[in-house]
């Protein structure tokens, strides 16, 4: 399976999850921002990271680089795209997924493990993932999810919400939010389910001497959805 | 011409820095502050000369970058 991770300047988890992509299996290409043409690709990654010093909105000044309108018209066709953290806050901006990532309620850079309860498995991203409540890693400003309540209610009636944030044990409640994000929100698909954005980080959560594994079962599945 | 925008957060929508900078104020004395908003300011020098061609030029400018309209309002002055 071929990938793509597009590099913004001031990307910095890109390599990270170049890292996760090879080591699951991925034939992992990185892309420049300024570029106008994707390679090939089974999956298109916006990684985390801080795109243009975070300048005027998180992911507002990326959303309007030269490579998106590829990423828009591969996304458009149906191609699975995955954002994370400032990839997530990229696909808000460009319009492919609702809402918006606003500063966290508490006014601090978060960064610290939390749990993700996956709420649609029906997609290439979850089908068939072994665990439903999955231990990964946040590090942001900007994770506190917003939209409109008529938006809140077509993501619910379509079911396009992905994953909560939750306790250990699966709770999905006040306690467990870090950010204030409404209902819990730590990522979301668009209608058709082939573009996920989520705050947590999977590929930090790749190697157990370094943190944890909950993101490998994460990626192995992924791969395993696309063969 | 140059034209003056300002994008603030549109009401309702939560604004942790305003809250912040109120709880400030408070705490310095000023009793009387019930609530700050933060907003953001541009000063946009178009090449018109044209005054209704440039704030056309600048309210497609606010909608296609400067403010998001899921949580912002735009107002050119």
């Amino acid at each position: 399976m071929n990938s793509s991770v597009i590099i913004f300047p001031g990307s910095n988890c890109d390599r990270d999850m170049d890292v996760a992509l090879k080591k699951f299996g991925f034939k992992n290409k990185m892309v420049w921002h300024d570029d106008d043409k994707l390679p090939k690709s089974d999956l298109i990654v916006l990684p985390g990271g801080f795109s243009y010093g975070d300048y005027l909105r998180c992911g507002s000044i990326a959303g309007k680089s030269k490579i998106i309108q590829s990423v828009i018209d591969f996304a458009n066709s149906g191609g699975l795209v995955l954002g994370i953290c400032n990839g997530f806050q990229i696909l808000t901006e460009t319009g492919l997924l609702k809402g918006v990532l606003q500063q966290n309620k508490n006014i601090e850079f978060i960064c610290k493990n939390i749990f993700v309860k996956v709420n649609n498995s029906e997609n290439k991203f979850f089908e068939n993932i072994d665990k439903d409540v999955l231990e990964l890693h946040i590090a942001h400003n900007e994770g506190n999810y917003f939209c409109t309540e008529d938006e809140l209610k077509s993501l619910e009636d379509n079911n396009q919400i992905a994953v909560y944030y939750c306790g250990s044990d699966g709770k999905v409640d006040d306690k467990s939010n870090p950010n204030g994000a409404i209902k819990n929100i730590a990522g979301i698909f668009n209608e058709k389910k082939n573009i996920l954005g989520m705050m947590p980080h999977p590929e930090r959560m790749i190697d157990q001497s370094l943190s944890g594994e909950d993101g490998s079962i994460f990626f192995e599945n992924l791969l395993k959805n696309l063969k | 011409m140059k034209v003056k925008v300002i994008v603030t957060l549109k009401s309702g929508v939560l604004d942790p820095q305003g809250k912040a900078i109120q709880q400030t104020l408070n705490g310095m004395g000023f009793a009387n502050v019930k609530d700050v908003r933060q907003g953001k300011y541009f000063d946009i020098d178009i090449d018109e000369s044209d005054e209704q061609k440039a704030k056309l030029s600048a309210e497609e400018i606010c909608k296609k970058l400067l403010a998001n309209q899921v949580i912002e309002d735009f107002k050119i002055i």
